[in-house]
């Protein structure tokens, strides 16, 4: 129990029995929309077990492999290693490592059981947020069935991802590992009427259709030259269904997201040598991953900063080149960025691609059958933590809930959605969710061993290495990154700092000694009065930190002074060696590990 | 001891001092004293002090003998000088030392064992001739190495892990100081470093011989009940003197208003000591009330910290042997060694 505040301005002890608490101290995990357990699956890389790892990973965000090469990587932002050191660590890359080193797993996969539980579910889409539906459902003996438009399942991982930066066989051994489960497939099977689907008596009915619709451009010229005009997505599904094998040699891309990215590349693998991207704002401002501009650069691709389109210029009914106004753009008041248009220029091409975003489109819904609709979007009206609509027993998720978003925010959808359904299945209210839990147990193995390797290794983060520049174009599938080598695997796992291996500290142990105070590396620790509120506590700190997103832990008062411990946990290096320093074992590390519900976990109650 | 040596890694904070050296630049090896043990304390105080008066690593020469408190050396400024000497040898080398070069800062330090027993008489002259260095005696009251037995410095009563009291009389190394006139005398405590780091400033930059006692308890072997050098004991029974605020010569004085009598005492080298006494009619500068002060503190079972006295008049070492200013190592050998006529001058003075 936390001890209340002595005086009015004293801060309240910190409460580490809510796992938010510790999880928040993960950096990468808090970040992962599925909360995936990095720090615990990069430890069993370090050791060699890749089917471990693997299997970790997949119990938080399903598809390891593809996530492996295509994750738009929150966690890596998020990472403690970026504060400390020049470059968080490669998670995405390791997550690959162990996809590609794991042997078969097969026998380690959930299973559905042989008696079902006569619950039947339609799922819209066999995209990735879908397909976390049925991984979470069909092990609970629900009877799934997928309809999707398309031959093959992957959604948009599959028709928009190139297979330069995806490989068909990846997905589908991801993708078969939910399908064999025995989800039934109606591949080539669109849903036209939702009201004819529910009308098929589902218990429950899940949308995961994706934001479908590329967003149209309509300047003067745009329906002059329609056949020289595509849209990125679309364009894209084109190539890999083999509808389109080639594309003029000038190629201006218009918009400067992920699309963007695998346009420009796409289009330099089917006959383009002049490949323009063009962006309305500068650099920083760009929505594309850091890295896959990298790529695209790498691959000759140009960008064109500060330049918004005005005009596709038609001539004789053919598309010659666009026209753009060059902008300056200087932040206002208030930090809105406001533009001047400094002239015009015109850029010679053959062919445009617009990835300027995405829309979601549901001509299949009826307006009539209880599921409301916002006025000003046109979007359903969605419970952000239910997934259900206004429509009980309809749920919403992935990029058709709330418009694109990555891979692993359709994943974190697929498996809340899960619970929901669930709870809808078993008439129990959706938004009575089973609880966040945690275990934590003391890493000490004796005098100075811990359960995992407390050394802070120096190295900077590892390389991927590249196809070579002329291989690559020789056809769109040649895979570009060849993924880590073992010995910059064994390196990069040992960049991790274990932020899950969490500082323990029992304050009636303490005496006070200042031993972990003058070891620790950077300066996390202080011992002080507990008298201020917490902004004036920041400034008493040993070293105030630069960074407040992470939280102070504050100690229950000390025994001989009635000082507080206060520990930082912005830069703390998680390196034990306050543990290491303690005399009385106040400090200790502790395996902090999430145990995150998915649906199937029992509710608060539910065990007495 | 640590299984693992601390990351090279900085605070994103961390600041620079007037020599672009961060504080982690003052570091030493790492410790391999027991955890919790207050001498790493100390040198944390140490790496502190010495960071915050831009102290040239290259310029500091480390001296101690032998015991747990001498492995201190080891662990701050590694870019320093250094001497382990035999034990309870530290003084008269260091007093070697600065004879020669009277141009190093000596930081020396020992511990109770190394200094009230085998080493008393080098510390008592090493306060006679004023050397000019700070002396710091890491006082646990046991002797650690060996296990715990008493050492000179143990209170009468004081009890042994063992449950056995002492019976001798300790020798009180701040009472020694000021019996042998000692020009800057203080005590503090291994935890509490708003104390004790800028004692440590002080006495680094006093002219003359600067005693620091310092309790830094034995967690091994004498931080129990019925110790009277735990850090419990220590914390409830500390009377504070008087509080002593480092000014330096380069910065400038901004001191909150305060209705407190501060008495400021000058350094050699134009720096300030500003003593603000927490005892009542307490005079730092009078070693008659400063014994007196000590004693009573004494026979109430209290611990009497602080900067207790200082004597920035008096002379040190170079002063009473009409040395040369410049540093013996810096003269010119001709200088140094002026040869036989000059020798044979010399000696005819005393025919």
């Amino acid at each position: 129990m936390p001890i209340p505040p002595e005086g009015g301005h004293a801060m309240a002890s910190t409460d580490v029995s809510d796992p938010r608490y510790y999880h928040k101290v993960v950096d990468c995990q808090w970040a992962c929309p599925a909360h995936t357990n990095v720090p615990g699956y990069l430890r069993l890389i370090a050791l060699g077990r890749y089917d471990d790892s693997y299997l970790l990973n997949r119990e938080s965000n399903v598809f390891p492999g593809i996530l492996g090469r295509t994750c738009d990587r929150p966690c890596e932002p998020a990472c403690r290693r970026g504060r400390v050191d020049e470059k968080p660590v490669a998670i995405c890359r390791l997550k690959r490592v162990a996809a590609d080193q794991r042997g078969d797993i097969t026998d380690r996969l959930p299973k559905a059981p042989a008696v079902k539980n006569g619950k039947r579910v339609a799922l819209v889409g066999a995209g990735p947020s879908s397909l976390t539906v049925a991984n979470d459902l069909l092990p609970l003996g629900y009877d799934v069935t997928i309809f999707e438009r398309n031959a093959r399942p992957g959604g948009l991982m599959r028709i928009n991802i190139p297979a330069f930066r995806l490989p068909a066989q990846v997905l589908d051994e991801e993708c078969g590992y939910i399908i064999d489960m025995g989800a039934h497939m109606r591949y080539g099977t669109p849903v036209e009427s939702l009201k004819a689907l529910l009308a098929d008596g589902y218990d429950a009915v899940y949308v995961g259709s994706g934001a479908p619709k590329g967003k149209e451009l309509d300047l003067p010229g745009r329906w002059d030259a329609p056949a020289q005009v595509h849209i990125g997505i679309e364009w894209l599904a084109n190539v890999h269904f083999g509808h389109v094998e080639r594309i003029a040699p000038r190629v201006l891309i218009i918009g400067v997201g992920n699309t963007a990215m695998d346009c420009c590349r796409t289009a330099k693998r089917v006959g383009a040598t002049d490949v323009k991207v063009i962006a309305r704002r500068g650099r920083k401002h760009f929505k594309a991953s850091p890295w896959e501009l990298e790529d695209a650069e790498e691959e000759q691709v140009e960008i064109v900063e500060n330049h918004a389109p005005k005009r596709f210029i038609v001539e004789n009914g053919t598309l010659v080149g666009m026209e753009f106004e060059r902008l300056e753009w200087s932040e206002g008041a208030g930090g809105r960025q406001t533009s001047t248009v400094l002239g015009t220029t015109v850029i010679p091409c053959d062919a445009v691609i617009l990835a300027i975003g995405q829309d979601n489109a549901f001509p299949w819904i009826e307006r009539d059958i209880g599921i409301t609709f916002d006025a000003k979007w046109d979007m359903p009206i969605v419970d952000k933590v239910t997934h259900q609509s206004t429509r009980a027993g309809v749920f919403f998720g992935g990029d058709a809930a709330w418009g694109p978003e990555n891979i692993i925010w359709a994943v974190a959808h697929g498996h809340a959605a899960a619970i929901s359904i669930h709870q809808h299945c078993q008439g129990l209210p959706v938004d009575e969710r089973p609880p966040v839990g945690m275990t934590l147990t003391s890493a000490k193995m004796g005098m100075h061993a811990w359960a995992y390797d407390n050394d802070y290794d120096t190295a900077g983060r590892a390389k991927m290495q590249h196809a070579e520049l002329a291989a690559r174009f020789a056809h769109v599938g040649v895979e570009v990154e060849l993924g880590f080598t073992a010995e910059q695997t064994a390196t990069e796992v040992q960049r991790c700092l274990n932020c899950d291996i969490q500082t323990h500290f029992t304050a009636p142990l303490c005496i006070e000694c200042d031993a972990c105070v003058d070891v620790c590396p950077t300066n996390c620790l202080t011992i002080t009065t507990n008298s201020t509120p917490l902004d004036e506590l920041r400034t008493r700190l040993s070293a105030p930190a630069l960074n407040h997103a992470q939280d102070l832990y504050v100690s229950d008062a000390l025994p001989q002074t009635r000082r507080i411990m206060v520990k930082d946990e912005d830069v703390c290096l998680h390196c034990g060696l306050c543990a290491e320093r303690c005399p009385t074992a106040a400090w200790d590390m502790r395996v902090f590990d999430l145990k995150q519900p998915y649906a199937g976990t029992a509710l608060a109650g539910a065990l007495g | 001891m640590t299984s693992i040596a601390k990351p090279p890694v900085k605070h994103p904070s961390s600041r620079t001092n007037a020599l672009g050296l961060t504080l982690r630049d003052y570091e030493g090896a790492m410790s391999t004293l027991c955890a919790g043990c207050g001498h790493d304390s100390v040198t944390a105080a140490l790496v502190q002090a010495a960071w915050e008066l831009a102290l040239e690593p290259h310029r500091a020469a480390k001296m101690s003998g032998i015991g747990c408190s001498s492995k201190t050396t080891a662990y701050f400024m590694k870019q320093s000088h250094g001497f382990n000497s035999v034990h309870g040898r530290m003084p008269s080398v260091t007093s070697g030392a600065a004879a020669a070069n009277r141009g190093l800062t000596y930081i020396g330090i020992s511990g109770d064992g190394d200094s009230l027993s085998i080493g008393l008489g080098q510390l008592s002259h090493a306060i006679r001739r004023n050397v000019n260095m700070l002396y710091v005696l890491e006082n646990n009251g046991v002797y650690g190495l060996t296990k715990g037995q008493f050492s000179a410095s143990a209170d009468i009563g004081s009890t042994s892990k063992k449950g056995e009291a002492n019976e001798q009389a300790p020798i009180d190394p701040v009472l020694l100081a000021l019996t042998l006139g000692a020009t800057f005398v203080a005590r503090s405590f291994s935890g509490d470093k708003r104390q004790l780091v800028p004692i440590l400033k002080a006495g680094i930059a006093h002219r003359g011989f600067a005693l620091v006692d310092v309790i830094s308890p034995c967690v091994s072997f004498n931080d129990h009940e019925g110790s009277t050098k735990s850090y419990a004991y220590t914390r409830e029974h500390e009377v504070e003197a008087v509080h002593a605020d480092f000014v330096p010569l380069q910065r400038e004085i901004t001191v909150p208003a305060t209705d407190e009598v501060l008495r400021v005492v000058e350094l050699h080298d134009g720096a300030q000591v500003r003593l603000r006494a927490t005892a009542k009619d307490y005079d730092p500068t009078d070693r008659e009330s400063a014994y007196a002060h000590v004693r009573a503190c004494q026979s109430r079972h209290e611990i009497a910290t602080g900067l207790l006295f200082v004597d920035e008049d008096g002379k040190d070492m170079h002063d009473h042997l009409r040395t040369v200013p410049t540093p013996l190592v810096d003269l010119p050998y001709e200088q140094l060694c002026p040869g036989k006529a000059a020798m044979e001058k010399l000696m005819e003075r005393y025919r």
